[in-house]
């Protein structure tokens, strides 16, 4: 088990690495870094002016150091011009070029400076991670019973009324994209287009105090689209299940109909959906892009909108980081949960 | 809770079962009756598709959404099983009635371990304690006799052997004393000598829990062994009911008859006693012909009477309890031989054109699957030496894990030897891979396959699946001469010419073998490799499919290498039989040879296992204990000394230690095993066929 811990805790570092290199490829090409310099430095500036201030900062340089620097295996740029000025990487407030760090990376905890924010990256992530953590808790927390209840429900008796029904119900929300939902449920929900204004259509509030009336509508669009997909696997899985032998076996033991879905099918019937839980943990992400800027939730997608819209290099970097790792630890939970959920497959 | 009760544990009367689809209603079960009495074993026999499972589920009264009883009544110790509430049945379910089933591990919970689903039964019905159904469950495993109870009971379904798993649904079943057993196929997965130790296990276990049962199977060798009286059904019906001494010698039904004489008994012999194969096929549900539905494929059919109307069943005056459902019984004279068909002559074999020496398959097996580890080696063949010549037919029997699968991938080039040499015509082809063979290897050697239902792709007509194969073997110049040749392949299997334009789907599982031999002599095959081609197939099926196998192979000369595990086949249709256990050939030689004694105890054993038809033939009773050892970690020493009952002959740890040489017992016969030639002398032929009525 262990060994198996560590072998994915490499393929998992390898991965970041890869994935990080490829943002970090996209956000430094040209036409980006002239971007940045204009915004940062005179929107007036001309080609060769541009030039001279990418120098000067250090972007001119290849690729893959700048890249080792970020990540803090390469030394720090440090550029001293000729009038006296310094422009280093790892230079803060305050310091000075001798007080400042060698390395300043990722792996320094130097996630880097936000040029929309004028705030530390990790200072950013980590408000906003927390606030979306909030955010998909209780997603998660209203999405899996409920699409599990309607899975095992319509997938145990196929071709029932029940089963057609929620089938119907169960397409329709996964059918629904978040910024159709979205929309639908604040106009019904939230405006005086049909008059019902039982919760907000914001949720800004929801980040200091998240109550039923502004946190519901936001929970509610995600759970919805993630809900059905999940409830689709799981009434598959279930009524695949329901016809297995060793279902029957329980009935002619004279098990009852609500234990023989309880004892004797249910585990058999969640190991499918497990692994699609787990696979929702990025898609959540990726809803969550849509959701938090539809309801003006500051979140952590709202964070990746801001960033990549206003050519925030480092923080999108930082981003697409803690990004991947949600998705890998998520994956790996989903293969360790498993062995445990199927008995056949063992890691050791 | 149990009453006593002393009438007939199930009465079945005139029941009828009917499946229906959007389209029709289909009749499964017509007019079904039989009775089981307390403490008897009844054996329901028929062909797949002709309801015996159908009866089993009805008395269950679980057919699904789709089934229902449309009339009759099945009375269980007299209550009429239609009046019971749902409560009242899952009561009687488990409790009273209990069922053992086909599949052993998909009828298992894979996700629950053994104790928690055997506990479960006595808790339902009996509600005793946890601690209470544990010992229970405890009690009735080592009653099962499985070793180590303990380590059973924490076990998951996976984590056991196919026959320690069926063990493990007969004692599910046994768990609160039931008075009725149904077992439908109880030992159809299961190898040969597991079967006769599960067959030997119910009827002990029969006889102490004093248990009724319905025993449904195909194999009419297993009902003789197990059963006291037997059922014989046809295309839904019962056709002929009585005791089995009856039934088995004074046949009264046509389809009985018929059934008995497609089923290779000893004495049967491919050119002198050729198996006479039922006519026509099986009717389909909405097509059976009015009348008698085996009218059409009766040798006995009389225009205007057969097919009148419903035919009722007759007692058959003289013998009680036997009734048959034909209305010219009385007429037959059931005692007059078979008209034997053509007879043949033994085939000459011809040069040698086949030779192996000593050849050996290793695979390298990682110990641990995700991360490698120390590598084991699986000794799936080992020093395996003999040569097949033109026009023989050299069978290669063995239970599952034997290797013969193993070497077969190897002849055909599959996998590649470790060692040793195949030579065909004298070349060497033991390292050439499949895909560099050239084209008239591949074509000279082929393929039958087991299962007919996988080995067709289901989306090419069956005419085009062989004109592939004639494009990959380079036959004919143009599309039009393939064609041709098409057809004359659909002749030699004696298939109808316009099967060319069907899909595999619109074909019973006999023609489809058909196809499967038309494709494999499609390029002329001079070596056929045939991998159980029968025994995915029902048994009057199995008989044409085997004849049209040797009559082939009579006109073109072939070479068969007979892969099976069914020794009543193997003793009917081969020239040669080689055994073969956890890799190793234990015995060579001709059919006689092999077939009496002396023999390798392991052939003994085999030869005991198998069941047979016929109640004039006596048998020696031999049940291997345990299971075969895992190639993986095989024995040391001779690879059968684990459940060799000779092995305290042999003096010394001999076989323990050393592997036994292959000794030469007479012209052509080889025996691997150390037992002296004074034991050899005294053993005794397994099978006896008692002369007073030949």
């Amino acid at each position: 088990m262990a060994i198996f811990l560590l072998r994915r805790l490499g393929v998992m570092l390898l991965t970041t690495l890869c994935l990080t290199f490829v943002v970090f490829w996209l956000t430094n090409l040209q036409p980006n870094l002239e971007k940045l310099a204009k915004t940062q430095g005179n929107m007036r500036m001309t080609d060769a002016q541009v030039a001279s201030w990418l120098e000067a900062r250090g972007y001119a340089r290849p690729i893959l150091m700048k890249y080792g620097e970020w990540l803090g295996v390469v030394p720090g740029f440090v550029n001293l011009s000729a009038d006296g000025s310094v422009q280093a990487r790892c230079l803060d407030d305050g310091m000075t070029i001798e007080t400042a760090p060698r390395y300043c990376g990722v792996l320094q905890g130097e996630w880097g400076y936000s040029t929309v924010f004028r705030e530390d990256v990790s200072d950013i992530i980590s408000i906003r991670l927390g606030l979306t953590a909030k955010l998909m808790l209780w997603v998660m927390i209203l999405m899996v019973p409920s699409a599990l209840l309607l899975g095992v429900l319509a997938g145990m008796r196929e071709g029932s009324r029940t089963d057609r029904a929620l089938s119907t119900i169960s397409i329709t929300t996964t059918a629904t994209p978040e910024y159709v939902s979205g929309v639908i449920l604040i106009a019904v929900f939230a405006s005086s287009a049909v008059g019902l204004k039982w919760f907000k259509g914001t949720a800004t509030s929801a980040m200091e105090d998240a109550n039923f009336e502004n946190f519901f509508l936001p929970v509610l669009t995600i759970a919805l689209f993630g809900m059905g997909y999940i409830a689709r696997m799981t009434r598959a899985s279930m009524a695949e299940v329901m016809t297995a032998q060793y279902i029957r076996t329980a009935r002619l033991k004279g098990v009852s109909f609500p234990n023989i879905v309880m004892k004797h099918a249910l585990r058999n019937a969640l190991i499918a959906p497990f692994t699609v839980i787990m696979l929702q943990f990025p898609w959540l992400l990726n809803g969550v892009v849509i959701v938090e800027t539809l309801f003006n939730y500051k979140g952590f997608g709202w964070t990746l909108v801001q960033a990549a819209g206003n050519n925030d290099i480092e923080l999108l970097l930082g981003v697409s980081v803690v990004s991947v790792i949600v998705v890998l630890v998520t994956q790996l939970i989903s293969d360790i949960g498993y062995v445990y959920l199927n008995p056949r497959i063992s890691v050791s | 809770m149990k009453e006593p009760y002393d009438g007939p544990i199930l009465e079945i009367d005139g029941l009828s079962i009917s499946f229906f689809t959007r389209l029709r209603e289909i009749p499964a079960v017509m007019d079904f009756s039989v009775k089981v009495q307390p403490g008897e074993a009844v054996g329901l026999v028929g062909e797949s598709g002709c309801g015996k499972s159908t009866v089993a589920l009805g008395v269950m009264r679980d057919l699904g959404r789709n089934g229902r009883i449309v009339g009759g009544a099945i009375r269980f110790k007299g209550r009429d099983m239609a009046d019971l509430s749902d409560s009242e049945l899952r009561q009687i379910r488990g409790n009273e009635i209990a069922m053992i089933y086909q599949e052993p591990m998909a009828s298992l919970n894979p996700a629950m371990k053994i104790d928690r689903q055997l506990m479960e039964v006595p808790m339902l019905h009996e509600g005793i304690s946890e601690a209470q159904a544990r010992s229970r469950a405890l009690e009735v495993v080592a009653d099962v006799k499985l070793p180590d109870p303990e380590r059973i009971l924490k076990a998951y379904p996976h984590q056991l052997s196919g026959g320690q798993q069926q063990r493990i649904v007969i004692a599910m079943a046994l768990m609160s004393k039931p008075a009725l057993l149904i077992l439908d196929e109880p030992t159809t997965a299961l190898d040969v000598t597991v079967e006769a130790s599960i067959v030997e296990l119910v009827k002990d276990l029969g006889r102490k829990y004093g248990t009724s049962m319905l025993f449904i199977s195909h194999n009419l060798g297993l009902v003789l062994e197990t059963c006291d009286q037997i059922c014989v059904m046809y295309s839904g019906e019962a056709v002929e009911r009585g005791s089995i001494e009856d039934v088995f010698d004074q046949m009264q039904h046509p389809y009985t008859q018929a059934l008995f004489r497609s089923i290779p008994l000893p004495g049967a012999d491919k050119n002198a006693h050729p198996l006479v194969a039922i006519p026509g096929n099986f009717p389909l549900p909405h097509e059976r012909p009015k009348g008698c539905n085996f009218g059409p494929r009766c040798d006995y059919f009389e225009a205007g009477r057969c097919d009148a109307g419903h035919i009722p069943m007759f007692d058959v005056p003289g013998n009680e309890r036997q009734s048959t459902r034909c209305v010219r019984f009385r007429e037959i004279d059931w005692a007059s031989p078979p008209t034997i068909g053509a007879t043949h002559e033994k085939g000459e074999a011809g040069k040698v054109v086949l030779r192996m020496e000593a050849l050996k398959k290793y695979y390298k097996v990682a110990a641990n699957a995700l991360f490698g580890g120390e590598k084991k080696v699986v000794k799936a063949n080992e020093t395996l030496s003999f040569e097949a010549r033109e026009s023989e037919t050299l069978a290669i029997v063995g239970e599952s894990g034997c290797g013969k699968s193993t070497f077969a991938k190897v002849l055909m080039g599959l996998e590649t030897a470790t060692e040793g040499q195949i030579l065909l015509d004298g070349k060497n082809i033991e390292q050439i891979p499949i895909e560099k063979r050239d084209t008239k290897t591949i074509a000279d050697v082929q393929m039958v396959f087991q299962n007919p239902f996988d080995t067709l792709n289901p989306s090419m007509t069956v005419g085009r699946q062989i004109i592939r194969a004639l494009e990959i073997f380079g036959i004919g110049k143009t599309e039009a001469d393939r064609h041709r040749r098409m057809l004359e392949l659909l002749d030699l299997v004696k298939l109808p010419r316009e099967f060319a334009g069907r899909m595999p789907r619109q074909l019973s599982g006999g023609q489809k073998q058909r196809v499967g031999i038309a494709r494999a002599f499609a390029g002329d095959a001079r070596i056929v490799v045939a991998d159980e081609p029968v025994s995915a197939l029902d048994v009057s099926v199995q008989a044409a499919v085997t004849d049209l196998l040797m009559e082939i192979q009579r006109e073109q000369k072939t070479t068969l290498l007979f892969i099976s595990h069914d020794l009543s086949i193997v003793r009917y249709l081969s020239d040669r039989v080689m055994v073969m256990y956890l890799g190793h050939v234990v015995e060579l030689g001709d059919t006689a040879q092999v077939f009496s004694p002396p023999f390798h105890p392991y052939t003994e054993a085999l030869l005991s296992a198998v069941p047979i038809a016929d109640t004039s033939v006596k048998k020696k009773h031999i049940v291997l204990e345990g299971d075969v050892p895992s190639a993986m970690n095989p024995p040391p020493g001779c690879p059968f000394q684990t459940r060799c009952r000779w092995k305290s002959r042999v003096p010394g740890d001999l076989c323990e230690t050393e592997v036994p040489p292959m000794r030469r017992m007479a012209e052509g016969h080889q025996v691997k095993c150390h037992l002296s030639e004074a034991e050899f002398v005294t053993m005794e032929p397994v099978i006896e066929v008692r002369t007073e009525d030949a």
